[in-house]
């Protein structure tokens, strides 16, 4: 069986500012629950690493948090976009499909290309 | 910025304790409850369902840790934690505690005490701004054997146009001048400087101005500035003092500015240092000299400010092309054989100069008090290791990481090392005023050595620099346990390793090393200072007493009372026969400032030009030339060996005199009878302004060398003249007899006032008391370093008691094995004694090597005695020997003494 790749650091994150900026407020299971249906079930993520990187982002200022009622009307903390968080999502997003753009560059080049 | 806020927050937090931990375990639980109902619905048992979200989440515990490493800063909190266990421990200990921060105080505290004097001489020697940029021009004929010749005014001017130089003045080195009006007449330090000396130095007035630099007067400028310390002292701090007028020399001069508090003028000597009065002069008009590029005066110094960026050396390579076409356009002034030179010198170096070795000698020698004081300490860390062992073992064997170890037992060591440093610092800030009583007056910016805040963190980086090189030797030994044996040992404490008891040999050794190495400096001082003290200075100073006084200069010599010698020899004469008949006064004389021995600051000697030999005064050699009455040879005792002595009867009108030592007889007439030669002195200072031909100086007698320079320095040559032909105006009154010092000075001053009111009358010092002044910064450097070698040998000796009771400790089962079989107790006592003799001679071994060395490179120091000097070799080698002996001798005691039957019973 072919090993699920392991998240880079800093994906994770750009994952989590993503959903949420897709989602609106969301719960941490939430969070973990959606990155998992997003990625096709590819990524193998314990989703307790989500919540020390969720309180990081926090101290950063790119999401806020505050208590409030799940579905099912239980206690939950939801977590938010802020607008440094948007800010910082298009960002890192813009840096990432630059990057992306540079290394499939490398992939579809031929030999012939290069004489 | 986004990590900057991380780090507020997570400080914040860390500071007021908030936790995060409740919090997320609601949050889990929530996640986990939800994950369990997503399961639930997807048909898995209950059990299953729990155990499929738990492994989902993955470990609750890294987690929770992770969260928390995020919320707060655990380095911090980890540190605190090691603090805190850290002083329990050292309370725990309170011996070894005291010991260890009382040893780190002796050292920290006077390697903090020798830096603080440094830090004001060598570090900090120009308070100008940027001070890389002053250099001093000093010129050379190296050609002639003539170095400082002095610049001549058209040079300077030539110095000044070169572009190499933002500008550059002249300065005498300060003189006297007689201040008249107040009280008393005062004496003063002044200096002649051209009016852009301000500039260079790049200094402000803090009332009024300086002088303007483009100021073109040719002689005095008689404006005058006023240092800030004179000003509050004479003037009463008067605000409104700019444009008033003070006489000096009885010439009249207006204030025009006051120099900041803490304005200290640049020089070598403390007298040039704090000069009170500045004048302004363009040295070319009267009552200078004509400005002819061959007038050179010595006592004048060249200072300039380089062009911003411009290195020294570069200087110097466009001044070398200067002094090149120079001396193409002046054959004349410039003959080749004297190879004139022109060099920059780097302002500081000239600042400090001679004290320089001492000082470095000093903290050289403070430095290996310190080092083995660390030693000392880490051996007691060391040492330490018998008793925690245990404990070590056991939190290792818990699974603690070895760097966590070390990191714990690294912050004990610190935490010594830092309370040793900041006792050291604190009893040096109490004890200050009594240590720098110790210090002679003689040491330059004496008065800048202040206990500072760079002091306090350079006494904070010696601290944590010493605990964390010698904290972490011990604390890698320690963390390198082998478990099992120690734990095995129950509580017998651990056998040390091989390696730790072979460190602490190590560390002993070194110890004895260095303070051998202090011994011997300390050793071959004393001998310096014993035979300097013993040299025979070839005058006898028992009961002469010098007070000296300032006649008046004016800038227009017909307003001198005193222009000619026949005019100063009726006064001279009136002040001889008034102080011949103080009482207890057997003899009297009198001579200028040169003829002080060990006393006078600024020798200035002048050309010679013998007759038949030198045509040109470029090319002469320089001699000095102290000018004294007749009695002045008698009154020093210093013996005639050829021809006569200077007679009453030699006066202006007489062809003029001269006596010679035999120093200059020696250099100057080698193999020849000087008696009857002729000679000049051109470039006298005095009466330059009447340019008569100078007339020849015949040589009718020759006295013995006597060390009037410097105790250490066999004869310089010497010409002395009399003043009753050559008059000077630095005056010092020799008296002989049974003199009452403290009452002296007052009696001369009425006897002198009474001849000429405006006389001033000063600084009476026995001769005795200027011998001793003369060796007091070699006296201070001996006494420190014979200091820091006794505490060196207390150390060490604490040292080598703690490693063999340490033995004998390890030892005993074996000792008492051995007894109980019969052993003979001297044989016990034999047997640890050897050990104590084996580590003392292998720390002799490597520190004879060292003390060879160091001494080598002290030898600029030393006086009379060679560095490789045997009996200082060989005695300090013995004492060492002997205190290695007698700090074994009480464990060997202990040894011998062991009871078989209890020892082998506890064990």
């Amino acid at each position: 069986m072919k090993k699920k790749p392991d998240v880079l650091q800093g994906t994770l994150a750009l994952m989590v500012l993503k959903t949420l900026d897709l989602l609106g407020p969301q719960h941490g299971y939430g969070i973990a629950r959606r990155i998992e249906q997003i990625s096709g079930d590819l990524l193998d993520v314990n989703q307790g690493t989500l919540y020390p990187l969720l309180l990081k982002l926090e101290h950063e200022g790119a999401i806020s948090s505050e208590w409030g009622a799940s579905e099912n009307n239980r206690r939950a903390r939801f977590y938010r976009l802020t607008a440094v968080g948007r800010k910082q999502l298009q960002a890192e997003t813009r840096d990432w499909e630059q990057t992306a753009a540079i290394i499939a560059g490398f992939f579809n080049v031929k030999a012939e290309d290069l004489r | 910025m986004k990590f900057l806020r991380r780090f507020l927050i997570r400080l914040s937090h860390f500071a007021t304790r908030r936790r995060a931990d409740q919090r997320l375990q609601e949050e889990i639980a929530e996640h986990l409850a939800l994950q369990i109902e997503e399961n639930l619905s997807a048909g898995m048992a209950p059990a299953e369902a729990r155990r499929q979200a738990a492994i989902k989440l993955g470990a609750v515990h890294a987690i929770r840790e992770h969260h928390h490493a995020e919320h707060g800063i655990p380095f911090i909190e980890n540190l605190l934690f090691d603090l805190r266990y850290a002083v329990r421990m050292l309370l725990r200990s309170p011996g070894f505690s005291l010991i260890a921060i009382a040893t780190m105080a002796l050292g920290i505290g006077a390697t903090t005490a020798i830096y603080s004097v440094i830090d004001a001489t060598l570090l900090h020697p120009l308070p100008y701004p940027n001070p890389s940029e002053l250099v001093r021009i000093q010129d050379d004929l190296p050609g002639v054997g003539a170095r400082g010749v002095g610049i001549s005014v058209p040079e300077w001017r030539d110095l000044e146009s070169s572009g190499i130089f933002q500008s550059a003045a002249i300065t005498g080195t300060g003189a006297n001048v007689n201040l008249t009006g107040t009280a008393q007449p005062l004496r003063l330090s002044f200096k002649q400087v051209t009016p852009n000396y301000f500039a260079v130095l790049g200094v402000d007035a803090q009332l009024g101005r300086t002088f303007n630099p483009h100021d073109a007067t040719p002689g005095y400028n008689l404006e005058v500035v006023l240092s800030d310390g004179l000003w509050r002292r004479e003037f009463g701090a008067d605000p409104h003092i700019l444009g008033k007028a003070v006489r000096l020399d009885n010439d009249v001069y207006h204030v025009v500015g006051v120099m900041p508090r803490g304005f200290r003028d640049q020089g070598s000597t403390s007298d040039e240092q704090n000069v009170e009065l500045w004048l302004g002069a363009g040295f070319a008009g009267v009552p200078f000299p004509p400005p002819l590029r061959s007038s050179r005066q010595r006592s004048r110094v060249v200072i300039a400010r380089l062009k911003p960026g411009l290195s020294i050396a570069a200087a110097q390579g466009h001044l070398d092309a200067l002094v090149e076409s120079l001396t193409k356009q002046y054959p004349a002034e410039y003959p080749a054989q004297t190879a004139w030179t022109v060099r920059l010198i780097p302002l500081t170096e000239t600042v400090v100069g001679s004290v320089r070795q001492s000082l470095i000698l000093l903290f050289g020698a403070v430095g290996l008090v310190l080092l083995i004081s660390c030693v000392n300490v880490a051996n007691l860390l060391l040492a330490r290791t018998s008793v925690r062992a245990r404990e070590i073992a056991v939190r290792q064997a818990l699974g603690a990481q070895r760097t966590r170890l070390i990191r714990q037992l690294l912050t004990e060591s610190l935490l010594l090392f830092l309370l040793g440093g900041v006792a050291g610092f604190g009893i040096l800030f109490l004890a200050r005023k009594f240590l720098l009583q110790l210090i002679p007056d003689s040491l330059p910016h004496m008065n800048d050595i202040a206990i500072s805040w760079g002091v306090l963190g350079f006494a904070l980086a010696v601290s944590v620099i010493a605990g964390t090189v010698f904290g972490l030797a011990p604390a890698w030994l320690m963390s390198r346990l082998d478990l099992t044996s120690t734990l095995r040992q129950e509580g017998r404490g651990a056998g040390g390793s091989r390696q730790r008891s072979r460190a602490r040999q190590a560390l002993v050794i070194s110890e004895l090393a260095l303070s051998l190495v202090l011994m011997v400096a300390a050793g071959l001082l004393l001998r310096s200072f014993w035979d300097l003290f013993a040299v025979q200075p070839g005058f006898n100073p028992d009961r002469v007493m010098a007070i000296e006084t300032w006649l008046p200069g004016p800038n227009d010599p017909t307003m001198d009372p005193y222009q000619t010698a026949t005019q100063e020899a009726v006064l001279l004469r009136e002040i001889l026969s008034r102080t011949r008949a103080l009482p207890g006064v057997q003899e009297a004389a009198v001579g200028d400032e040169d003829s002080l021995p060990l006393g006078h600051s600024h020798p200035s000697p002048l050309p010679l030009i013998r007759e038949g030999i030198e045509t040109m005064e470029n090319q002469a050699p320089v001699i000095e030339s102290p000018i004294v009455s007749p009695e002045y040879f008698h009154l020093l005792g210093m013996p005639l060996l050829r021809g006569r002595i200077f007679s009453e009867q030699d006066i202006e009108t007489t062809p003029q005199v001269a006596i010679i030592n035999q120093a200059a007889a020696n250099t100057y007439w080698p193999n020849q009878n000087p008696l009857g030669k002729r000679v000049r002195l051109h470039l006298d200072t005095r009466g330059l302004a009447s340019s008569a031909e100078p007339v020849w100086t015949t040589i009718i007698g020759v006295i013995a060398d006597a060390r009037t320079e410097s105790l250490a320095d066999a004869a310089t040559p010497q010409i002395y003249r009399s003043v009753y032909q050559r008059p000077a105006k630095d005056l010092a009154i020799f008296l002989r007899g049974q003199l009452d010092p403290g009452a002296v000075s007052a009696q001369v001053r009425q006897q002198v006032q009474a001849v000429d009111a405006t006389l001033p009358v000063f600084h009476a010092e026995t001769l005795d008391e200027v011998l001793s002044t003369s060796l007091s910064v070699r006296r201070f450097s001996m006494e420190m370093i014979a200091f820091f070698a006794a505490t060196a040998l207390l150390l060490a000796g604490l040292g080598i008691y703690g490693t063999i009771s340490y033995v004998v400790n390890e030892q005993r089962r074996e000792i008492a094995i051995r007894l109980a079989l019969g052993a003979q107790r001297g044989t016990i006592l034999k047997l640890v004694l050897r050990r104590g003799l084996g580590l003392a001679a292998a720390g002799a071994g490597v520190g004879v090597a060292g003390a060879l060395i160091v001494s080598h490179l002290m030898a600029g120091l030393l006086f009379g005695v060679s560095p490789n000097d045997l009996p200082t070799f060989a005695g300090v080698t013995i004492v060492l020997t002997g205190v290695a002996l007698a700090a074994s001798y009480i464990p060997a005691l202990r040894a011998m003494r062991l009871d078989p039957i209890t020892t082998l019973h506890s064990e």
